[in-house]
């Protein structure tokens, strides 16, 4: 570019980048059944398109977040190890018979500690992520069985709650303003409020 | 060209390449889950569409806003859940009497200790307001169209009302000083007054 003026050096990149844009495939393969990789994808975007998995998986990480990094550092392991083994589980024994009113307790009962910012022990945080784990990784591992899908699903799940929890916790742990740590309470309060309402639409069977 | 100019110019030139490569892009196939995401939708729109919902919630806001510390963050921190708890009531066939006529009334009220500026204790704030809760969950928190998902239209109502506290609580900012604290106080006023409209049309 030695001698090029900044306008001719604009244009060239542009126009490189058009070429780029213009190569890019218009149809995206999602299901990669060349790869085999598809499965994985395809666990992986049903936690981030699944609010009644990813919301406790968000309020966990609040929750541990809030209680430090020890807890923290035991929810990140804990939750998703429970959360894939029950999955395992569900997936060779298991049936999708839970009802809805018992998944949402989770958003109520890790909300509320949430949103009442009370300090727990981290053995206690540490119970309340596998509990978590074990009900919605055993409701996912039932679920992939029931609808004839790859068990690798559960390896995509399992990695997202990993990612999830370490980037969220971490982002709680870290000590900031005063206000952080009331925004974190109160998504806790939206988390419980949404599980409540939850529990409603089950027992009213919707 | 030095290094330095190319280091200069280079993030407007990644940004003008950004714009042309979005421009060319295709279509997503997002599977975007109908009913999913037209049930978020919905619990979204339904607290902003009412306009005796949106003025109670803005006014929680402004008046925790003027009392300061504690209940500028109580009152966000505990009304979803009591919130929550009034639609739990309706939903599970709990009737209440006077629904419309108390979520207008929430308006008139809640206006008047705006424009009185008044500083109750926090216990009877919490009261008032946790009372007018229940009757704004009862209300809103049930209305859910036939095919929508539960979970999303709760997580969309729950999250509008949320950032309806938090519009409320910014605009009590103004509180600092001493022209904003007329302002909110006039605001109260005029609140108080379209809640009293919208509590004779619920008569």
């Amino acid at each position: 570019m030695k001698g090029s003026t900044p306008v001719a050096r604009r244009l060239a990149v542009c126009g490189l980048a058009t070429v780029c844009g213009v190569l890019v495939p218009g149809r995206a393969e999602a299901h990669l059944v060349t790869t085999g990789l598809g499965p994985v994808y395809d666990g992986i975007s049903h936690v981030l398109m699944s609010p009644d998995d990813l919301v406790p998986i968000l309020a966990m990480s609040l929750l541990a977040g809030l209680n430090g990094v020890r807890a923290s550092r035991m929810t990140l392991f804990s939750l998703t190890l429970a959360w894939l083994a029950a999955g395992a589980a569900g997936f060779f024994f298991g049936h999708t018979v839970l009802p809805l009113a018992v998944t949402s307790a989770s958003f109520l009962i890790v909300g509320g500690l949430t949103a009442a910012d009370r300090r727990l022990a981290p053995a206690v945080v540490t119970g309340l992520a596998v509990a978590v784990g074990l009900l919605h990784g055993w409701m996912n591992g039932a679920a992939i069985a029931e609808t004839g899908r790859s068990a690798l699903g559960l390896v995509g799940i399992a990695a997202t709650v990993f990612v999830c929890v370490s980037l969220v916790s971490a982002l709680v742990t870290v000590p900031r303003a005063a206000w952080w740590r009331i925004a974190v309470r109160v998504a806790g309060s939206w988390v419980a409020a949404i599980g409540l309402l939850m529990i409603g639409w089950a027992v009213r069977g919707r | 060209m030095s290094a330095r100019d190319w280091r200069g110019s280079l993030p407007r030139d990644v940004l003008i390449a950004t714009v042309f490569v979005l421009a060319v892009a295709s279509t997503a196939m997002a599977h975007p889950q109908q009913g999913q995401a037209q049930g978020f939708l919905t619990g979204v729109r339904h607290p902003v569409a009412g306009l005796d919902h949106v003025l109670a919630m803005i006014c929680v806001g402004v008046w925790g806003a003027q009392l300061g510390q504690p209940a500028i963050w109580l009152l966000p921190v505990t009304f979803p859940m009591v919130m929550a708890l009034g639609g739990f009531l309706g939903l599970v066939g709990i009737p209440l009497p006077g629904v419309e006529v108390a979520v207008s009334l929430s308006a008139v009220l809640l206006g008047v200790m705006v424009a009185r500026a008044a500083r109750p204790p926090l216990a009877v704030a919490a009261v008032l307001v946790g009372v007018f809760a229940i009757f704004h969950g009862h209300a809103h928190g049930t209305e859910l169209p036939a095919g929508q998902s539960g979970l999303a239209y709760s997580i969309g109502f729950v999250t509008a009302t949320g950032c309806l506290h938090g519009v409320g609580i910014a605009i009590g900012e103004v509180n600092r000083w001493p022209a904003g604290r007329v302002l909110l106080r006039a605001a109260g006023v005029a609140v108080a007054l379209a809640g009293a409209a919208l509590t004779w049309s619920a008569l």
